[in-house]
């Protein structure tokens, strides 16, 4: 699914990624862990598109298909879906909207029909039902005013209703209670599929605990440096990053 | 020396322009040579409907400065009127427009500016007077052409108890400037003044508002929003005085504007000034450019870049929208916005 080689990349001038290669098949949940300034945040953003990160060499494809050349909304249609660290907010554009127009671009991208309104409010509902999110709030302007714990179950709100392909989860867990992270944890198991994989980045093996990965991959110093079964969380959580920032 | 003169004896020296401190930012002396010929008279029946038409009890035509001049409600009447201001062609033409809210009357005035793509000069003079307790809400659609010049000057004079919320929206002309002076008595008599520009390509507004609280006891809102694109200018000039005595006034201003090109610009100048003791008075005054960061939120939930910029700025405006009591011109409103920040 999810094909990354010898990744290369800047902020800056200041290159962060350093030739990272990485494979997530379809059907497949990998970690990233690593310690802080390893450029888990910039393999999130490289890989969506954001401006300001520079990729100058390498490659990364969904299904055989370039995503470096899309933009970012062009990547999203394909089915590329970043769950942020930090959720923005978006005063005076109430969620239901924001999620129904981004939807509706989505399909048109794809040569879709639009979703009506009633097939749209249809769905909401019963996604926010599994997701435990009060309707109401829905209606309000987009994460103005949501506790960090609210905001997050908007990001897996909004990956419910716009059921991407490929899934990335930056930090989802920071911020939550242990209720929360378990709400949250659900949601993303829910969306667990064949034909879907994920990426969920993270520097606490915490999450895992909820969100069981198939791969753990270590990333320090812009490259991955270790790659293991679940394990290797345990690992890290006991003896820290140390060995691998110093291999780094 | 003012526009109206101008007009009348076709000499541009009575122009205002940047020497007046109160047009400086609005230089019509500079931009007309010479004071076009007076204008044609129009076919009013030849017109096409102007967009608050189906919301009115009665609609009102000045065209080319020509036609109706006079609103009157009646104590404790209620209406809904639709004054549309129509300029065609190149020539100049004036007008004026009395408008009397009498006792408890109730009054919805839906004005428009409807110009062509001519390059008209025309001015508006509306004198509206609010009796005791009487209740205006002012809904202004200023679409004009490219080429027109256009200056609207509303006198409002309020009785203790009355109340007058405005919002005027505009896309601008050539140059533009939609001016409104109000005589607050206090009495808690209430004000809103609120504005929209959304200006694109070389367009020009210029929003001059001043209000003068003369007595105690009176409240006055204001919230002006406006986005600015291509090469241009968006003018702002709120003043707000309160006289000696005018105790317990509460008056707020706010202007927010969004620049969206390296060429637009936008000049604000809030004012206050306060003669009494005990008021309550505040302004804000921000200029910036929409939030990379959010953009980049919605682009990455699959809204392309257009659409997001228009969502984001919508939203922004949307504030300021929200405020028009009017639910139907309301909704014609938000239409007009969403049309030309999507065109």
């Amino acid at each position: 699914m999810l094909s990354v080689s010898n990744l290369h990349a800047a902020v800056e001038d200041k290159e962060i990624l350093k030739g990272l290669s990485l494979e997530v098949p379809a059907g497949e949940v990998h970690a990233i862990m690593g310690p802080n300034g390893a450029g888990k945040s910039t393999l999130s953003y490289v890989l969506t598109g954001r401006s300001g990160y520079e990729v100058t060499a390498g490659k990364v494809t969904l299904e055989g298909e370039d995503l470096l050349a899309l933009e970012p909304n062009e990547r999203a249609a394909k089915g590329v879906f970043l769950s942020f660290q930090y959720p923005l907010e978006i005063p005076g554009v109430p969620a239901l909207t924001f999620i129904r127009t981004a939807l509706n671009a989505q399909r048109k991208a794809r040569g879709e029909p639009e979703v009506t309104a009633p097939e749209f409010l249809k769905l909401a509902r019963a996604k926010a039902a599994e997701l435990k999110i009060d309707f109401d709030m829905l209606k309000r302007a987009l994460n103005v005013g949501f506790s960090g714990g609210e905001k997050k179950r908007m990001e897996i709100f909004q990956m419910a209703m716009l059921s991407p392909r490929f899934l990335i989860l930056d930090e989802t867990d920071s911020g939550l209670d242990i209720d929360a992270l378990r709400i949250v944890a659900d949601g993303v198991n829910a969306l667990r599929s064949p034909d879907r994989a994920m990426l969920v980045i993270t520097h606490y093996q915490r999450l895992l605990d909820y969100i069981k990965p198939d791969k753990v991959h270590v990333l320090a110093g812009g490259r991955i440096v270790a790659t293991g079964g679940p394990d290797l969380a345990l690992e890290l959580e006991r003896e820290g990053y140390d060995k691998y920032a110093r291999a780094a | 020396m003012s526009v109206v003169s101008a007009i009348r004896t076709r000499d541009a020296a009575e122009l205002p322009g940047k020497r007046d401190e109160a047009w400086r930012w609005t230089d019509l002396r500079g931009l007309i040579r010479q004071v076009p010929a007076p204008s044609d008279e129009l076919d009013v029946s030849a017109l096409h409907a102007g967009p608050f038409d189906a919301l009115a009890d009665e609609v009102l035509v000045v065209a080319n400065g020509r036609g109706a001049a006079h609103i009157g409600v009646e104590p404790g009447e209620s209406k809904v009127v639709a004054l549309r201001i129509v300029s065609r062609g190149d020539g100049a033409h004036a007008a004026r427009i009395s408008v009397d809210v009498e006792v408890a009357g109730r009054l919805t005035i839906l004005e428009s500016y409807e110009g062509d793509a001519g390059g008209y000069l025309s001015q508006t003079g509306l004198m509206l007077s609010l009796g005791k307790d009487a209740a205006v809400e002012r809904i202004v659609l200023a679409s004009d052409g490219a080429e027109g010049v256009t200056v609207s000057q509303a006198e409002v004079d309020l009785a203790p108890g009355a109340r007058f919320a405005q919002s005027v929206l505009t896309s601008g002309a050539r140059r533009q400037r939609l001016e409104t002076v109000v005589r607050h008595p206090g009495g808690h008599a209430d004000l809103r003044l609120d504005g929209v520009y959304l200006l694109a390509d070389k367009r020009h507004a210029d929003l001059t508002t001043a209000v003068t609280h003369q007595a105690v006891d009176g409240t006055t809102q204001q919230l002006t929003k406006g986005v600015v694109r291509d090469q241009a200018r968006a003018v702002f000039q709120g003043k707000i005085v309160v006289a000696e005595g005018a105790d317990r006034t509460d008056a707020r201003m706010g202007h927010h504007a969004l620049i969206l090109s390296d060429r637009a610009e936008v000049d604000a100048k809030p004012e206050l000034e306060i003669y009494a003791d005990d008021v309550s008075c505040a302004h804000g005054n921000t200029v910036g450019a929409l939030d990379d960061d959010a953009l980049f939120y919605a682009r990455q939930r699959g809204i392309p870049e257009d659409e997001a910029r228009a969502l984001l700025t919508e939203a922004f405006i949307g504030e300021v929208v929200d405020r028009i009591g009017h639910e139907a011109a309301r909704e014609i409103a938000r239409a007009w916005i969403g049309e030309r920040l999507r065109g």
